[in-house]
């Protein structure tokens, strides 16, 4: 059993330097620390339960393996992210059977995202749900969105890298991670609309 | 006065706070006299804010001990700071 050790925070780059030097525990630490942000991403991106505990493993098996060719001065999260995306985007390669799953963009047929619904949703929309409803509401959305727009809103969004980590996790540009960015919320905004609109009852 | 498709172009990188001073007054001056626009800036907004203030929920027991045990194993297969 790894314990996460309990004398003073270390930040992820002093771990990240134990664990280079040998400590089982502090390795253990960086697990514990960032295994259920990896594990939404992971169940976000292959929307499949068994897929996203696999590739949550692999990705801590393959940090821990690749760990001595991690570079010091780079962020061991963002790396970390990098790894996951990899390993799921793999897991959903194989279920859908399809090798063209990727992150390229998907055709375009229209010049840019018309939005259809519009309404008000007043305030804190979102607390006329209770907790468990609104989670697969959300998750719902997200699940929704094309691979490529998803992976973009999960890294932005919900692990809430900055624009350039995501381009670097994904091995995009920056201008492909803003467009994609902006796309992939105004989609979600308009799922979410007919949940928060002002007035209205789910359904 | 920039049209409602320009508006739409820059929401997000508005909403990211990655756009020039001058383009952010052109914006706002926008959404100040058109409801529809200022609408769907509010409601993105929001969207953004709800996944925001979503926290991944812990490991389930089982799947924090099979991770446990994995690379517990591989540890001691591999010990580190060993390559
Ligand atoms: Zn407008």
């Amino acid at each position: 059993m790894i314990e996460p050790q309990s004398a003073r925070i270390l930040d992820d780059a002093e771990l990240v330097h134990q664990a280079k030097e040998g400590s089982v525990e502090a390795f253990g630490e960086l697990v514990n620390r960032h295994d259920r942000k990896i594990f939404r991403l992971t169940q976000h991106i292959t929307r499949n339960r068994e897929d996203a505990e696999d590739a949550l493993q692999e990705t801590f098996l393959k940090a821990y393996s690749r760990l001595s060719q991690f570079a010091e001065n780079s962020q061991f999260y963002t790396w970390l992210v990098r790894i996951a995306v990899n390993e799921s985007l793999m897991k959903l390669r194989k279920r859908k059977g399809d090798a063209s799953v990727s992150l390229d963009d998907p055709m375009e047929t229209e010049e840019g995202f018309v939005p259809r619904e519009i309404g008000d949703w007043g305030n804190n929309p979102e607390q006329q749900y209770a907790q468990q409803e609104l989670h697969e509401i959300l998750d719902r959305a997200v699940h929704s969105l094309p691979a490529p727009f998803r992976t973009v809103f999960i890294l932005r969004d919900m692990e809430q890298l900055s624009t350039e980590e995501t381009a670097e996790a994904l091995n995009l540009s920056v201008s492909a991670v803003k467009s994609r960015l902006l796309r992939a919320r105004l989609q979600l905004r308009e799922k979410l609309n007919r949940h928060f609109q002002r007035g209205k009852l789910s359904c | 006065m920039l049209t409602c498709s320009e508006v739409l172009a820059e929401l997000s990188n508005y909403l990211d706070n990655e756009v020039s001073a001058e383009l952010r007054q052109g914006l706002e001056e926008h959404l100040k006299d058109c409801p529809n626009c200022w609408v769907l800036f509010d409601t993105t907004r929001k969207t953004i804010q709800i996944f925001r203030g979503t926290e991944p929920y812990p490991l389930p027991e089982g799947l924090h001990d099979k991770l446990q045990e994995a690379l517990r194993k591989r540890m001691e297969q591999d010990p580190p700071g060993q390559n």
